[in-house]
């Protein structure tokens, strides 16, 4: 930090007032603060949410368009508002992103020049991933690497992708000024150093932040428990939870199968809100799990903590890790994403 | 010297291998060369391995030292010197890299044509950091070349050099200003011609297209391949043994529970300054070059360095690309306080809020360097919000989600300066958000955490205070954010007065009256007495009974001060009060209860009959005589005043001494009538200026006691 040297140039009647007035009344940033008061006060999470009904794409969408989205390991990160993030410049941005990833895998030595290297950086718009009007539309980046021989012309294999999307990002958009664009969610499939470097230039470019979103054993007990909910016409996965063990020297993982069936009929035996999931229902629901387990293996599994949990709609990892597995609940999956989202970024 | 080719030669084959096996290989080697050379050992006298290793450190030091002073002197006769020296040199470079003065010297020497070109080369080709470079070597290595002393492939070779070295340069601040001297050199010399020239020359074409006049050929080639990069090996050789050393490879980690995430871009975690906007330069696309060098556009950041500067400017300035780099700029600082750009404040807002979150880990405490750098950026934070006398919303915030699992250990001093400047708002609000978390610590906590929280506590108030008294003159014509009217935010602020006087009271009773704790709790009431006064704000609140009466009974002189100068403002602010009250007739909305009058009556009653009339409680408190009797303090009225009261018991003796200065013994009682206003200028004149106001404001001595 630079050396203040000159209070006495500073207006310091106006110094104190000046940003405060600014606040004056319902402002986004004053919207915002309130909105991390009450989350702050009261119990994060709200004690009920809807269950995920089918697709919930626009009707003119082709949910075959989305298939590359599923069953693919996505990392996922939490990132505040872009400014000036326009869609009409796609074409720019993979130029620049690409001249940047050249500048910075050569840094500290030298740099070659853009067309020499040998990947292509593409941007694309994933129309239909949204959850209501007013969510911005997703977006899609991927690395892909050129073809080396010059008589193939098609598309080089995809090195990395990366996608950002907000679905039902009500809360979240009614705190921020038309400069900027909500993407809170952001996914990603491909080697750290790559996206290291993509993040590093959204960063610098639309000065956002993004931070890893690890999800909880309390948010994932409400996956288990909202995704059992689901309607599926037939099941693809057994439904599977991991329990970690901290004990030394190596920590012990639990897992316990149950017949995807199974679970639902012990679902719909706790569940009664039509339509909804509830907080006490949650808990019944792992509540009843943990004592059919300890009945055989007199392990109290609460005691323990919850780390992973695959179901046919999707598995989440405490890590930040998910696989979605059935393209009807897509929409719905990313729903809860994004609200963990935006809960981490107020 | 043999011992300096070793390491040499190990530098060279080690590059492949990992910082571990090195260190390994390393004393393996430094156990060999012990052995083989004897001369060494012999000469230090000693068996000591390491030491003899450092011995030989010390002397390739003093040899790279003598060379360097004949590089500067410039070439002598004798050529094998100059042989000697090069290789000199040459080894040092190789094993640990050169520090900022060595290559600060060697690149004024390879340009001034002091030498041939092949020992220029050489010179080049060794000049490896081993930290960083200075930037001022560069700017006098441009003016050396503004000389002309140095031939066409010297040239070449620093640019390669500069290209291969720009990372390691220390600022580039004026390296940017001297990029017109670059292009017209690299043009105008034909020099643009050497392929990696032309390379520099096309990439900065293809970032900035306008700057480039010469046409390039269109040829797809790789110019730098990293193999052909004459500094390559000798760099990442370097790495594993400097710890700072600046080009780590960008990596993330991916597991987010506990471990630290290593940092994506920068070296610190502030953003740098820079007003590089992608968007913008795409726009100047039709832009030459002498309208880019004298653009009257807008006015890049880089070059804004006064404060004059700021406010010729200020409509055309260009914002940074990531607003959390104001941190760092005062002058920045002055803009975005006067701002009305409202994103602007919520870029700040979301990277502040995202970043203290991110960084701010209690799990990370065990990383002693996280835990200070941690610390250094709310040292930052707190810098700034101190020069803007407002605190930022972003740390409000933070302070919301972290305090309920801080433990009061974790920078402790940078946490209670953020809550100190906690923008003010209302008190009931933020009391189970803050301050119910902070009386848990508060309550188990040792005497001096206690303290911290009180002083930091009055520092909020004072915020509070200041803003409050300021935003007083702009209600005719705004509403305040929080409370709507002035009624309301005088209730926030008599509800934080109350709620430190409930920790006070109750801190009082748990560390029996410790004097080092009511000088801060007295601290804060030096604050809130004076403020109708003092902020011109209509509040007048007292302190509660479990403050006052332990202060008054207190050993101490100086705790007995401090009341007496507390009790002389609330006297002085009270009375103005009432004036203020008459002038104006009207029962304004803030006139005070008669409570507030007959509380401040009762307490000075109370002092005055304790310290001066020697009839101590007659009113309100009431004690059993057969109590003081057991206690053998029948005879107690006097026992509380001026002469007696054991806070000034010190000073009787020392006066009825200066008097008598043989007596055994003293007699206390005598201090009476014409007596008695001698012991006063006494105690005057040994500092108790709080007494003497007390004494003037609030007794009138029509007759001696």
């Amino acid at each position: 930090m630079d050396s203040y040297d000159a209070p006495e140039l500073t207006p310091r009647q106006d110094a104190s007032s000046r940003l405060k007035d600014f606040f004056v009344g319902a402002t986004p940033l004053q919207k915002r603060l309130e909105s991390v008061r009450k989350q702050t006060s009261f119990i994060p999470t709200p004690p009920r949410r809807k269950i995920p009904q089918g697709s919930q794409l626009q009707e003119d969408v082709d949910p075959q368009k989305f298939a590359f989205l599923l069953h693919k390991q996505w990392t996922l990160y939490s990132l505040t508002p872009l400014y000036k993030f326009s869609y009409t410049n796609f074409k720019e941005y993979s130029k620049l992103l690409n001249a940047f990833i050249a500048a910075e895998k050569q840094k500290g030595l030298a740099v070659e020049v853009g067309d020499d290297f040998n990947i292509k950086v593409v941007f694309s718009t994933l129309m239909g991933v949204k959850g209501t009007q007013r969510d911005p539309e997703a977006f899609l980046v991927q690395i892909l690497s050129k073809s080396q021989l010059p008589s193939e012309h098609k598309e080089g294999k995809v090195l990395w992708t990366g996608w950002f999307c907000c679905v039902f990002g009500d809360s979240l958009l009614e705190t921020v000024s038309e400069d900027f664009t909500c993407l809170p969610l952001f996914l990603v499939n491909g080697a750290e150093t790559n996206t290291a470097i993509i993040g590093t230039w959204f960063q610098k470019t639309f000065d956002c932040y993004f931070r890893p979103l690890a999800i909880n054993a309390f948010n994932l007990s409400w996956m288990a428990a909202m995704w059992t909910a689901c309607k599926m016409d037939h099941y693809m996965a057994t439904t599977e939870f991991l329990w970690s063990v901290p004990c030394s020297p190596h920590s012990l993982d639990i897992s316990y199968a149950i017949h995807p069936e199974d679970a639902k009929a012990l679902w719909d035996s706790v569940h009664k809100t039509p339509g909804e999931v509830t907080q006490e229902e949650v808990d019944l629901f792992m509540d009843c799990l943990y004592s059919h387990f300890h009945r055989h293996f007199k392990i109290h599994l609460s005691a323990t903590r919850l780390v992973r949990v695959s179901t046919s709609v999707a598995s989440a990892h405490t890590d930040g890790k998910i696989k979605i597995l059935c393209p009807k609940y897509l929409i719905g999956v990313l729903a809860y994403l994004t609200e963990l989202a935006v809960f981490q970024i107020e | 010297m043999s011992s300096q080719k070793k390491i040499n030669s190990w530098a060279r084959k080690r590059t492949s291998q990992d910082s571990s096996s090195y260190q390994t290989r390393l004393s393996a080697w430094r156990v060999k060369e012990d052995l083989n050379d004897s001369k060494s050992i012999s000469k230090c006298g000693q068996n000591n391995t390491v030491e003899d290793y450092e011995g030989a450190d010390d002397q390739a030091e003093n040899a790279l030292q003598i060379a360097l002073r004949y590089f500067e002197k410039g070439p002598i006769k004798t050529s094998q010197n100059k042989e000697k020296h090069l290789k000199t040199v040459e080894n040092v470079a190789w094993k640990n890299g050169l520090a900022p003065e060595g290559i600060d010297i060697l690149l004024s020497v390879a340009l001034s044509g002091k030498f041939g070109s092949a020992v220029n080369t050489r010179i080049f080709k060794c000049m490896i950091p081993a930290t960083l470079i200075s930037e001022d070597s560069v700017v006098k290595a441009v003016s050396w070349l503004c000389a002309g002393k140095c031939s066409g492939s010297t040239k070449v070779l620093f640019y390669r050099w500069l290209v291969a070295m720009f990372d390691f340069i220390d600022h580039k601040e004026q390296i940017n200003l001297l990029y017109g001297f670059f292009f017209a050199s690299l043009q105008d010399d034909a020099l643009g011609m050497q392929p990696h020239l032309q390379a520099l020359l096309s990439l900065y074409k293809f970032f900035v297209p306008t700057l480039i006049s010469v046409s390039l050929p269109m040829r797809k080639k790789i110019y730098f391949k990293n193999s052909e990069n004459l500094w390559k090996t000798a760099l990442l050789a370097l790495k594993p043994r400097n710890p700072g050393f600046p080009s780590e490879p960008l990596k993330l980690m991916l597991t987010n529970v506990y471990p630290i995430k290593r940092k994506w871009n920068s070296h610190s975690i502030i953003p740098v300054l820079n007003s590089c906007n992608y968007s913008k330069e795409s726009r100047k696309k039709r832009m030459n070059l002498s309208d880019y060098l004298s653009s009257n556009g807008s006015f890049p950041l880089e070059q804004l360095k006064s404060f004059p500067q700021l406010l010729q400017n200020i409509h055309c300035l260009e914002l940074p690309s990531q607003m959390g780099a104001v941190l760092n700029s005062s002058l920045l600082l002055h803009y975005i306080n006067c701002v009305r750009d409202e994103s602007v404040l919520l870029r700040l807002y979301h990277w502040l809020s995202q970043t203290l979150q991110e960084e701010c880990n209690w799990y990370k405490v065990n990383n002693y360097d996280h835990g200070k750098e941690f610390a250094n950026f709310l040292d930052t934070i707190l810098r700034a919000e101190c020069f803007l006398q407002e605190g930022f919303y972003s740390c409000e915030a933070f302070l919301y989600k972290s305090l309920p699992l801080w433990d009061g250990l974790c920078c402790r001093s940078q946490f209670l300066q953020l809550v100190s400047w906690i923008p003010f708002s209302s008190f009931s609000e933020m009391k189970p958000l803050l301050f119910d978390h902070l009386s848990r610590l508060f309550f188990t906590s040792s005497i001096f955490f206690k303290c911290s929280i009180l002083q930091c506590l009055k520092e909020l108030l004072q915020n509070w205070l200041l803003w409050l008294s300021m935003d007083i003159h702009v209600k005719s014509v705004r509403n305040s954010p929080l409370e709507t009217t002035l009624g309301g935010s005088m209730n926030s602020v008599s509800e934080l007065i109350h709620y430190v006087g409930w920790l006070s009271t109750t801190a009082v009773r748990l560390e029996s009256n410790r004097t080092f704790l009511l000088h801060f709790i007295l601290d804060f009431y030096e604050k809130v007495c004076d403020i109708y006064i003092n902020y011109n704000l209509p509040l007048v609140v007292l302190f509660p009974p479990g403050v006052f009466y332990p202060v008054l009974l207190s050993l101490d002189s100086s705790i007995l001060n401090q009341l007496c100068y507390i009790m002389d403002r609330y006297h002085k602010n009270l009375t103005a009060a009432k004036k203020n009250e008459f002038v104006h007739k009207t029962k304004s909305e803030f006139s005070f209860s008669s409570k507030t009058y007959q509380e401040f009556n009762q307490y000075l009653t109370a002092m005055v009959g304790c310290l001066w009339t020697s009839r101590p409680f007659q009113k309100g408190l009431y004690i059993d005589p057969e109590v003081l009797g057991n206690a053998s303090v029948a005879e107690y009225k006097k026992s509380l005043n001026l002469v007696h009261h054991p806070a000034f018991l010190s000073y009787t003796v020392s006066f009825l001494l200066q008097e008598c200065p043989e007596e055994r013994k003293v007699n206390m009682s005598s201090i009476r009538g014409k007596k008695w206003n001698w012991y006063l200028d006494y105690l005057y004149s040994e500092g108790l200026h709080g007494l003497k106001h007390f004494i003037r404001s609030s007794i009138h001595r029509s007759s001696v006691p």
